[in-house]
């Protein structure tokens, strides 16, 4: 994943939290493109459980804190905090 | 259908402006080996393929792609933040500016459009597979030769992981063609 120490930059809580759903969706994306190819194959997936469970708890605790991240997200506050910046091209 | 989810795949990072490098990176949004002709490739052929394995891994593929897309848009933005108008030209891109100031635009390095001619969907498996693994070593190639176009660290960083997911895509789709293979041989049809 990716090579933070090619920086000093210190993440913030919600880089933090975004970096963790990345590398979890990226296990989670690669795992299911071999899955595709190979549907009985039952270590990938045993693997993509683990990997997706992972991953839609951090998403929620993510989207509870930052809004959503998906318009099917769901907003638990008064505001719909999936416009806020900074938009993935922008942090 | 489709869901935009609020986040980039890989992180898009860095160090400094780079004008000439952003004009370079184009190409891989716009250009014939680009993400965009790279997705609408297989999200296009899909609709013939005769095997699940087959619609599942070009959905997959394809819309893999457009996040693709996205980062290498975001680099283009990052790398062009804050050129002056001597920078722009001094890189070649005064007539960019003037069409497109620094928006991302679906051109090559050379600032050629994007055409649907940079697309193939044959309707044949076969020939639409080997298409594919085709345009997965292209890109792959082109993501070499950004490499070498700079000194960035960051800039390397996501480059050579886009390049590592041509290759990933080029084993997938050779299973794929195996599949098919093993499928047409059985049904003896000729």
């Amino acid at each position: 994943m990716v090579n933070y120490n090619l920086t000093n930059q210190r993440l913030n809580k919600q880089q933090e939290m975004l970096l963790e759903i990345q590398k979890l969706q990226f296990a989670a994306l690669d795992i299911a493109l071999f899955l595709d190819t190979h549907p009985n194959d039952p270590v990938a997936l045993y693997r993509h459980k683990m990997y997706t469970e992972r991953l839609r708890q951090v998403k929620d605790a993510y989207e509870m804190e930052f809004g959503p991240m998906t318009i099917m997200g769901h907003e638990v506050g008064d505001s719909w905090r999936y416009i806020n910046g900074p938009w993935p091209w922008e942090s | 259908m489709f869901i935009y989810e609020k986040k980039l795949q890989y992180p898009v990072r860095v160090s400094n402006k780079d004008v000439r490098m952003a004009k370079a990176v184009l190409t891989q949004y716009g250009g014939p080996d680009g993400e965009l002709s790279a997705s609408m490739n297989y999200l296009t052929q899909r609709f013939s393929m005769p095997l699940n394995e087959l619609k599942a891994i070009l959905t997959d593929i394809g819309t893999e792609e457009l996040g693709h897309m996205e980062m290498v848009a975001t680099l283009f933005k990052k790398l062009i933040k804050g050129a002056t108008k001597d920078e722009l030209i001094a890189a070649g891109m005064g007539g960019y500016f003037a069409d497109h100031e620094t928006c991302p635009f679906l051109v090559d390095a050379e600032g050629e459009h994007w055409d649907s001619k940079f697309t193939q969907a044959k309707g044949d498996p076969i020939a639409d597979l080997y298409n594919d693994m085709a345009a997965e070593q292209k890109a792959r190639a082109t993501y070499e030769n950004l490499i070498v176009l700079t000194d960035d660290p960051l800039v390397k960083d996501t480059l050579r992981w886009l390049r590592e997911r041509e290759i990933v895509h080029f084993q997938r789709f050779g299973e794929g063609l195996r599949l098919y293979e093993e499928y047409s041989n059985s049904k003896k049809y000729f």
